[in-house]
């Protein structure tokens, strides 16, 4: 499993601590949540929502820099269009590690 | 340029604010988590150029750029870009930029917004040349072979049933031989819109707007998806 990292983040800083800052508070004020909301809708099977989820969630993962875990995350969204939810696995296992790496920050 | 930005998600809007703080000439005005706030502003405000996402749930980016009445230049943000694509039919659509959004690819798209001239809206000049053709206030409507005179604004509902039109006015209901779409001919632009396949109301008549229903009178009418955001362009928006 490839690990999340900050390239992107400290790319779009440019070296300004402040900003850094911000745009870490907002991956760890909005991922819980996010998470939060995919596994309910998951739960109550709610096909739509799970994809507006996943959609969502797709770009943070995008912005940890976890380039296969994107490839997946955009192969389950696409799943979930045809109301087929294989993929999730791996998506959770996305979620386990960017919640883990976040812990960390 | 004055801009807005409307994006669902707080780290988007937060990016391409970051992004923008790094281009001299761009002035954030204001920021949307969603595109019927940002509806609202456009109808008291000017602005040059609009960061919109696509992919929000209810009302997307594609039903906003339908509201526009004046649009703006407008670079898509978007991490999937086939919803790019059916967007660029519009001439005002300046650029689209894929999530994550690199500084040097963003400064390549406001390098095209700046010079980018959008020519007068097609559906805008459509419209005025309709609106002045509407001087008639009168149609006549042939029921069991005599010619009878209605009020235009006075109808509030047309309804399609089978071969017949309901017509609804504050007085009375006519029923006529006729289909809804000869009827739309007839009608003011200023006045009437289709809001379903069945329906053509008197948007001066609406009581209230739900999600997929307009209340007209006692009528409870649906309104179908592809028809909303034009129902939401006619209305004046507080």
């Amino acid at each position: 499993m490839e690990k999340p990292n900050l390239d992107y983040i400290d790319d779009i800083a440019r070296g300004d601590t402040s900003i850094k800052k911000t745009l870490i508070d907002v991956i760890k004020n909005e991922f819980p949540k996010e998470k939060e909301d995919y596994f309910s809708s998951l739960k109550n099977k709610e096909y739509k929502k799970i994809e507006e989820n996943v959609h969502r969630i797709k770009h943070k993962i995008s912005i940890l820099g976890l380039i296969k875990s994107y490839e997946k995350a955009n192969e389950f969204e696409h799943n979930l269009r045809e109301k087929n939810i294989s993929g999730y696995q791996d998506f959770q296992k996305i979620l386990n590690a960017i919640s883990e790496y976040l812990e960390t920050i | 340029m004055d801009c807005i930005i409307i994006d669902d998600e707080k780290m988007a809007r937060v990016i391409i604010k970051t992004l923008c703080e790094k281009v001299n000439s761009l002035k954030i005005v204001s920021e949307f988590s969603n595109a019927m706030q940002a509806i609202k502003f456009l109808n008291e405000n000017s602005i040059d150029l609009i960061f919109l996402d696509i992919h929000m749930p209810n009302f997307n980016g594609l039903d906003f750029i339908k509201t526009l009445k004046n649009p703006p230049k407008i670079i898509l943000t978007t991490s999937d870009p086939k919803f790019a694509i059916e967007a660029f039919e519009y001439d005002f659509i300046v650029d689209y930029l894929l999530k994550p959004i690199e500084l040097s690819r963003f400064e390549k798209a406001i390098n095209k917004a700046q010079k980018h001239r959008a020519p007068e809206s097609m559906r805008n000049s459509k419209n005025e040349s309709k609106s002045n053709s509407e001087t008639n206030n009168d149609l006549y409507v042939n029921i069991d072979r005599r010619l009878i005179k209605i009020d235009l604004p006075s109808i509030y509902l047309i309804e399609a049933k089978g071969d017949y039109i309901h017509i609804k006015t504050e007085d009375k209901d006519y029923v006529v031989h006729s289909t809804l779409k000869k009827i739309e001919e007839k009608l003011p632009h200023s006045l009437f819109i289709k809001v379903h396949r069945s329906y053509i109301i008197n948007i001066k008549k609406i009581i209230d707007i739900e999600d997929n229903s307009v209340l007209i009178k006692r009528d409870v009418i649906p309104v179908s998806r592809s028809r909303r955001p034009e129902l939401m362009k006619r209305l004046d928006l507080l």
